[in-house]
């Protein structure tokens, strides 16, 4: 397995509240990474370590090293909007900009730099059809991204986040406020980005992890308990901890 | 007999209940009657007030409201009376006030709500910034005469008047800014970071585009309050009724129309030219709120 991401003994604290213990792992490329675990057991505070969306919580302090394609990216001189460039970002709750759908696909591109009229329609065409959503709003791409239905808002955010061409796509939850067929449609989504880029989703449904995941990691109280195949894992888990989560006796 | 008993006590102690219950029923009734009553009375009060006050001042004011009398200055020696030069005085001083709180409101509150922080020191400020809009307005006036023509040695006139508009305004752009600033959900400011946005162009493309409606609000109602402002202007502007062009007013004695009205009034005894004024200055601040509210309403739908 090729890994993308290795994170070394990370620690991380919010004020005096230590929230993630010492983790260490690989995150393998081109494949869908889901991570698991009871609420508040620190997925999403990892997950924003990644994309050092963490920088932005007041009093957050972190240890150890998290690596991108060899490069740490807490390095002081390393530039954040190109990180956040390469590794996207899609959140729990459909967070479109109150502009336009085509406003919203070019807002990425446009912060890096790309303004002609030409690459932009290009790249939008490319994102939404990326995101299959592209015949659902190909005739209102002038429209309000929010007058779209929920399901609808975060394949626009999926594409938006496409549209800096990413190497790594960050799902916090992203499934969790819609419907089934809009669920589905996001998880055959990721499986057809799995061959372009890398996906680590946190998810609270173990069924979701096991239709789409390739790799899973079981986070309890801000440790890692366990990283496998997901099918590995789930057939028989190495720690007791773990096996009483997904079996559902405890989290 | 027994059971009969106790169905008898069971009737009483129902009836007994019943006569309570409808006791402390018609109490309440009656205190709801009499609260409903007191509101409809004052309710109606205040619109009779309003209304005479209203109906008074027009009464008064629109005989001498001509086009002569809006489009000409008043003279002593072709015994004329205009408020030409008041009217353009008043948005002259427009101008210069919201030229340059604007800038400072808007640079002020986007600077304490996204980047200071120091949150004690901000929470100094908002208070700082709460009790300044408490101040009486002559006071402004009081300082603004001390501090800008006093010291700075700036003459009388629209720039002087404008300033202590300015110390006066500041406030409340500050705060109404900040508070629609405060508005702006968290998840569009971490979505647009998240695309490797700065702070500064995530401010300038989603954080003010969705504050836009509460600082229009907010620059509407000051404007209001200039063109009702009298007390904070009476040392500064001077009492000046010639025509000036924009740039001889800003240092040159010009009264706005809320000066023309007490300097007609009280110092020339034109009573009929002050209620006139009076007329002008009730339409465009009653104007200036409707406009307020349905900017508010409109930028809030789209
Ligand atoms: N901004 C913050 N400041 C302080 N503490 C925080 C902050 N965000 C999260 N925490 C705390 O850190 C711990 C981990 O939170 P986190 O959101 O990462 O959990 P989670 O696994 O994503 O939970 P959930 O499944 O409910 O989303 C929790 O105890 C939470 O209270
Ligand atoms: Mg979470």
């Amino acid at each position: 397995m090729d890994s993308i991401m290795d994170i070394r003994n990370l620690n991380l604290w919010y004020g005096d509240h230590k929230v993630l213990h010492d983790i260490s792992v690989s995150l393998p490329k081109n494949q869908i990474t889901a991570l698991i675990g009871p609420s508040g057991c620190g997925k999403s505070t990892f997950l924003k370590t990644l994309n050092r969306m963490n920088d932005l919580v007041e009093g957050v302090k972190i240890t150890g090293d998290v690596l991108y394609n060899g490069e740490d990216i807490y390095d002081p001189k390393l530039d954040v909007t190109w990180l956040r460039k390469h590794i996207g970002m899609v959140f729990q709750k459909p967070n479109p900009f109150p502009m336009s759908i085509y406003d919203n696909i070019a807002y990425g591109p446009r912060v890096h730099g790309i303004t002609s009229k030409v690459k932009l329609d290009a790249i939008v065409e490319k994102s939404l059809k990326d995101a299959a959503i592209w015949t659902e709003v190909k005739d209102r791409l002038n429209k309000p991204a929010l007058g779209l239905s929920g399901g609808q808002q975060q394949r626009i955010c999926i594409a938006r986040a496409l549209a800096v061409e990413p190497d790594i796509l960050l799902m916090d939850e992203s499934t969790s406020a819609l419907d089934p067929i809009s669920t589905s449609k996001i998880e055959e989504l990721a499986l057809e980005l799995k061959k372009k880029y890398t996906v680590i989703m946190v998810t609270h449904n173990m069924q979701q992890a096991v239709r789409i995941s390739d790799y899973c990691a079981f986070f309890l109280l801000g440790d890692l308990i366990e990283f496998n195949k997901t099918e590995d894992m789930f057939s028989m888990p190495k720690d007791k901890r773990t096996e009483d989560y997904i079996t559902g006796r405890s989290g | 007999m027994i059971e009969g008993k106790v169905n008898g006590k069971g009737a009483m102690a129902l009836d007994a209940s019943a006569m309570g219950h409808s006791a402390s029923l018609s109490r309440r009734t009656l205190w709801n009657y009499g609260a409903t009553a007191l509101i409809w009375g004052s309710a109606i009060l205040t619109c009779l007030l309003l209304a005479f006050l209203m109906g008074y001042i027009f009464y008064r004011g629109i005989p001498y409201l001509s086009v002569d009398l809006l489009t000409s200055q008043s003279s002593y020696v072709r015994q004329t009376v205009g408020i030409l030069p008041n009217l353009l005085n008043t948005l002259y001083i427009i101008i210069v006030a919201m030229v340059i709180v604007l800038p400072l409101g808007i640079g002020a509150a986007v600077y304490l709500t996204e980047y200071a922080a120091n949150k004690k020191l901000v929470s100094m400020i908002e208070f700082a910034t709460e009790a300044l809009t408490g101040i009486p307005s002559i006071i402004f006036g009081l300082a603004g005469m001390v501090l800008f023509i006093e010291m700075f040695g700036i003459k009388q006139g629209i720039l002087a008047g404008g300033l202590t508009l300015v110390m006066m305004i500041l406030p409340v752009i500050i705060r109404t800014t900040q508070e629609s600033l405060k508005t702006v959900p968290a998840a569009y400011r971490e979505g647009s970071l998240a695309m490797g946005s700065s702070k500064w162009h995530m401010i300038r493309t989603v954080v003010l585009p969705n504050a836009v409606d509460g600082i229009v609000t907010g620059c509407i109602l000051s404007v209001g309050r200039i063109v009702g402002e009298s007390a904070a202007l009476l040392f500064t502007v001077g009492f000046g009724l010639i025509i000036n062009d924009f740039f001889t007013a800003l240092e040159s004695s010009s009264a706005t129309l809320t000066v023309a009205l007490y300097v007609y009034a009280s110092e020339r005894g034109e009573t009929g030219v002050a209620f006139a004024i009076a007329v002008i200055l009730m339409s465009l601040t009653l104007l200036l709120n409707i406009a307020a509210n349905l900017s508010a309403k409109k930028l809030k739908k789209s």
